[in-house]
């Protein structure tokens, strides 16, 4: 298993945070940042690990989750989600539509690697 | 010759007889097994009370002086029974419907219970009768007298036998009229007694009839023979005395307190008295059949001067037979103690519960009344105290009277004052505007003109009235003497009385109730008594209470619904073993009935009802004040319901408003929260990431750390002007903005507003003033206002995506405001979304930018604040926001 990430992200200082720390560790991080054409942006990048942001403009986080985990291609795809709304109300819903692991911001930098190193050992 | 001592033994044995009828009779009733004591025979006998001792002695004394007239006496309750038997059957349905238990009774129950006329009655009564009760007394001491001879005069008016006459029938009356308390005033022992006695003196007076007819006189032929040489024969009719005298027995045969008692009162079934309506009549034929007879044979064959009074006792005596003369006093005994025993019933009912009772009870308290044990002993005391007063009255009026010619006289006058009842029980249960005071005032005048001229010159002159006041009038007033009233002479005293009495008595009755408005009960008891045959339906009793039962489940039905009513019905004939739905109007069962609607109706209500249905007890004045109380409370109630169901239906609408104002509020908070929350852990998380990055990252390039320093430096300049907007936004919604109210120029404003904004912008945007109609003299919040332009201005810089972003500034004058005019090049934010701009956080989707949304929120509370307002107009091309300023602020427009 490769390590691909997808970063699904409209803040660009985050994204740029989050590409630095990856790459440092040796992936491959692909960035989209709009929410209505990221499920198109899944299933082109194919990644090893999908990291989503909650609220996307287009169409949000949860949304996109959604259709992922119903897509059968899709259901074991290790998903990291972020999130700055901060509500426990989302992670229940984000827990129930199947997210891997569900992280509020802001974070820590070795949280986010631990999390990401985590997921990919279990998807292994 | 039997003597007296014989006589008493024999009478004293009667008694005992008597007794042991009364009581096994009594029994037999309580036992279930008195049907035969409720033999329509047995009510006709015990009619024959009509028939006193002044009528077995009386009637042969009378055609002895007066020819044919005592007739009138018999043909008088003929033709009530054969011609009025129909007032009769009103009558007796009315006492049974009202559960009458005298004729006064009646009288108040039809003019509204008044208790007054009740005891004008009863008084009227115990005057009018207890002059008869001392006749029947005189007339048992007379035949005992008659025993003890001719010659011994002392015996004739002997007190002492007398006395013990009252006192044994008082004793009689006593234990068989009061022995026990019945709802209904019936005395089935007492009836039985009386028909017993009523065939013992027809059987005597026959006897003694037989025996002068064909003992004596030798049979029919000789007698008639006799009859037509003997000055009875001779006797002229006097015509009005005939008319005056059958009319008044006619009157006294209804009006009557012990004819009331036997025809009303003890009447067991309507029935009876269509063979009362022929039986009485013939008794009463057989009773006068050998008067004359009797009459003739003793003028004959007694000496001269012996009082015709005592024919029937004396003319056996004188013929040496002790047998039939012990026979003949036996009738007269059973005359007058028939007579005696029911008249002083009827009295003690009337005095007892009319005058004594409502005595005792008002001196008791209301708290008296209510302990039933109690009042039942005191009715039965006050019932027994009742009978030795009135028969000691009548004995003490025989003691005074002295007996005689007054005495003798009693029985008409006692009739006429009785008869003054008739005008107010006719007009009373025919004419539906009788009133009371009608009914009291023709009762009290024919009252007083009786006493006047009847009652107290019978006593003879210079006894009760001098023979001055007799001859002259009183004070000489010649109209005013009682025998010849208004000048009227010639008159027969006795017709003389009954006509004035009862013609003043009719007048008074009339007049009063046409000029006096009756209550409302004494309507409600008018119709009930007028429409009597109406009310109570089929005369048959089973037929009545067939139609009752029916009427009671109907109404059940309507106050208690279908199903309900339906179980109840056919449980109670379930109890009562009756197939069918409809059980037997018990008492039981009414009280059932009645309690069930009184749970839905009200217990005043619920009585009323079952009265009227039942056509019983009375509506009372209590009942009605009760039902028009609960009637009251019940729509008090039920428009106290309505205001609190209309309260209650306004509390909750306003509590659902409140309570959806609360979710959207509540809705409304979490989405800011969570806005809130996201605005500001975003730039946080990238101070955090690269402040960590700054801090773990060994041997970074100066060009990466100034660059990362720079991101976080940013962040952080974001974080605080977001802290800052939301503080103001904050203040300006909860009005704790304090203005700044100063004068000034627009063009000043707007110069202010161009330079801040230029400076802090990116210097892409093309900003050009208009500066027409810039000159307008402001007085607002300058700061604030400016605030708002520059908000618009940056807003333009960052968001303007037009090649060359460019904004036109201008001033126009819409419908009198003076308008700042903002309108970009950009692409025209979409008709759904220009209503949510102004909200907070409201972001177009898909222009990611630093702002939080806050601005144009801020821009909207500072111009509702200043009295002014922000619009977004539609446009094809660009956006134009329009600040309009307020009214006030630029009055000072150039």
């Amino acid at each position: 298993m490769g390590k691909h990430v997808l970063l699904v992200e409209d803040e660009t200082n985050i994204i740029e945070a989050i590409r630095f720390l990856l790459s440092r560790e040796g992936w491959q991080v692909d960035t989209h940042s709009d929410g209505a054409t990221a499920v198109e942006a899944v299933r082109a990048v194919q990644p090893d690990l999908l990291m989503l942001d909650y609220m996307l403009p287009g169409k949000s986080g949860m949304e996109i989750l959604k259709e992922l985990r119903a897509d059968p291609a899709f259901t074991k795809m290790p998903i990291l989600m972020l999130t700055a709304r901060g509500q426990s109300r989302d992670r229940d819903e984000a827990e129930r539509a199947g997210v891997s692991r569900f992280m509020t911001k802001p974070f820590s930098n070795v949280e986010v690697l631990t999390a990401v190193r985590d997921l990919v050992q279990l998807a292994r | 010759m039997t003597s007296v001592n014989q006589l008493v033994a024999v009478s004293l044995a009667y008694v005992a007889f008597l007794f042991a009828i009364a009581f096994f009779a009594e029994r037999a009733a309580a036992r279930g097994q008195g049907g035969w004591l409720r033999s329509p025979w047995v009510y006709t006998l015990s009619l024959s009370i009509y028939c006193t001792a002044w009528t077995f002695y009386g009637a042969v004394g009378y055609a002895a002086r007066s020819g044919m007239e005592f007739v009138t006496i018999y043909l008088g309750p003929t033709l009530v029974m054969l011609g009025w038997w129909w007032i009769l059957r009103k009558l007796v349905r009315i006492g049974r419907a009202q559960r009458a238990t005298s004729i006064a009774d009646l009288i108040s129950a039809r003019y509204g219970k008044s208790n007054l006329l009740a005891i004008v009655v009863t008084l009227m009564a115990v005057v009018g009768v207890t002059p008869y009760i001392a006749l029947q007394l005189q007339s048992v001491t007379l035949s005992l007298g008659a025993f003890a001879g001719p010659s011994d005069t002392g015996a004739l008016t002997n007190p002492a036998s007398a006395f013990w006459v009252a006192g044994g029938l008082a004793l009689f009356t006593v234990l068989f009229g009061t022995r026990k308390l019945d709802a209904n005033e019936r005395h089935s022992g007492v009836v039985m007694a009386i028909a017993v006695e009523a065939v013992v003196k027809l059987v005597a007076l026959i006897a003694v009839g037989v025996f002068v007819v064909w003992g004596i006189a030798g049979g029919v032929q000789p007698m008639l023979a006799k009859i037509d040489a003997s000055p009875i024969g001779t006797w002229q009719i006097d015509k009005s005395r005939w008319v005056a005298l059958t009319a008044l027995s006619a009157v006294a045969f209804l009006c009557l307190p012990r004819m009331f008692q036997v025809l009303v009162v003890e009447n067991d079934d309507e029935r009876h008295l269509q063979i009362a309506a022929w039986a009485f009549p013939v008794y009463l034929m057989l009773m006068s059949l050998f008067v004359v007879p009797i009459a003739v044979v003793g003028l004959d064959i007694l000496p001269a001067g012996s009082n015709p009074d005592l024919f029937v006792l004396t003319i056996p005596l004188a013929e040496g037979r002790a047998g039939l003369a012990g026979l003949s006093f036996l009738g007269g005994f059973s005359s007058a103690t028939s007579m005696v025993i029911v008249a002083t019933l009827a009295l003690a009912t009337m005095v007892s519960n009319h005058v004594v009772m409502p005595v005792w009870l008002n001196a008791q308290g209301r708290e008296g009344a209510l302990v039933s044990g109690d009042v039942r002993n005191v009715v039965l005391l006050a019932r027994r105290a009742s009978i030795l007063m009135i028969l000691g009255l009548g004995y003490l009026y025989y003691r005074f009277s002295g007996g005689g010619a007054a005495l003798a006289a009693i029985g008409l006058i006692s009739f006429t004052g009785v008869a003054q009842f008739l005008p107010a029980l006719l007009g009373g249960i025919f004419w539906r505007g009788a009133s009371r005071w009608g009914a009291l005032a023709g009762l009290i005048i024919g009252f007083v003109v009786w006493i006047y001229a009847s009652l107290l010159p019978s006593f003879g002159p210079d006894a009760a009235m001098s023979a001055r006041l007799l001859a002259e009038g009183p004070w000489g007033v010649g109209w005013l003497r009682p025998q010849a009233l208004f000048g009227i002479e010639g008159l027969d005293p006795t017709v003389h009385a009954v006509v004035w009495s009862l013609t003043l008595n009719t007048f008074a009755f009339i007049i009063g109730s046409l000029v006096t408005f009756p209550t409302p009960l004494e309507r409600l008891q008018g119709a009930q008594f007028v429409n009597v045959f109406e009310l109570s339906g089929q005369p048959r009793e089973w037929h009545a209470a067939m139609a009752t039962s029916e009427d009671l489940m109907i109404m059940a039905q309507r106050i208690l619904g279908a199903d309900e009513a339906r179980k109840l019905f056919r449980e109670e004939a379930d109890r009562q073993g009756i197939a069918g739905h409809l059980p037997e109007p018990s008492q039981a069962f009414l009280q059932r009935l009645e309690r069930e609607l009184a749970g839905s109706v009200g217990a005043a209500t619920a009585h009323a009802m079952i009265s009227q249905l039942v056509g019983g007890a009375s509506v009372s004045v209590e009942d009605l004040m009760a039902v028009a109380d609960e009637s009251a409370q019940i729509l008090e109630y039920s428009s106290q319901l309505e205001a609190k169901s209309a309260e209650l239906t306004r509390t909750a609408g306003q509590l659902r408003t409140a309570n959806d104002k609360l979710t959207a509020l509540s809705v409304q908070k979490d989405a800011f929260l969570s806005q809130i929350s996201h605005e500001l852990r975003t730039p946080m998380t990238s101070i955090r990431s690269f402040s960590e990055i700054l801090r773990d990252t060994e041997g970074m390039g100066q060009v990466e750390k100034t660059k990362y320093a720079s991101i976080i430096h940013g962040e952080a300049i974001r974080l605080t002007r977001l802290l800052d907007d939301l503080l103001d936004l904050s203040v300006l919604e909860n009005g704790q903005v304090n203005l700044n109210v100063e004068t000034g120029r627009l063009e000043d404003v707007l110069e202010k507003a161009v330079i801040t904004a230029q400076a802090s912008g990116s210097g892409a945007l093309a900003i050009k003033r208009r500066r027409l109609n810039e000159a307008v003299s402001l007085s607002t919040d300058l700061d604030r206002l400016a605030q708002v332009f520059i908000n618009l201005m940056t807003n333009a810089d960052k968001y303007c995506d037009a090649e060359h972003p460019q904004l036109d500034v201008s001033v126009e004058n819409r419908d009198g405001a003076v308008c700042v005019v903002f309108f970009d090049n950009g692409t025209p934010i979409a008709t759904s979304e220009r209503d949510l701009i102004f909200e907070k956080f409201a972001r177009i989707d898909g222009t990611p930018g630093a702002g939080a949304g806050l601005g144009l929120a801020i821009c909207r509370e500072i111009m509702t604040r200043l009295g002014g307002d922000i619009v977004l107009d539609p446009t094809q091309d660009g956006n134009r926001f329009v600040v309009i300023l307020p009214a006030q602020a630029a009055l000072a427009a150039q």
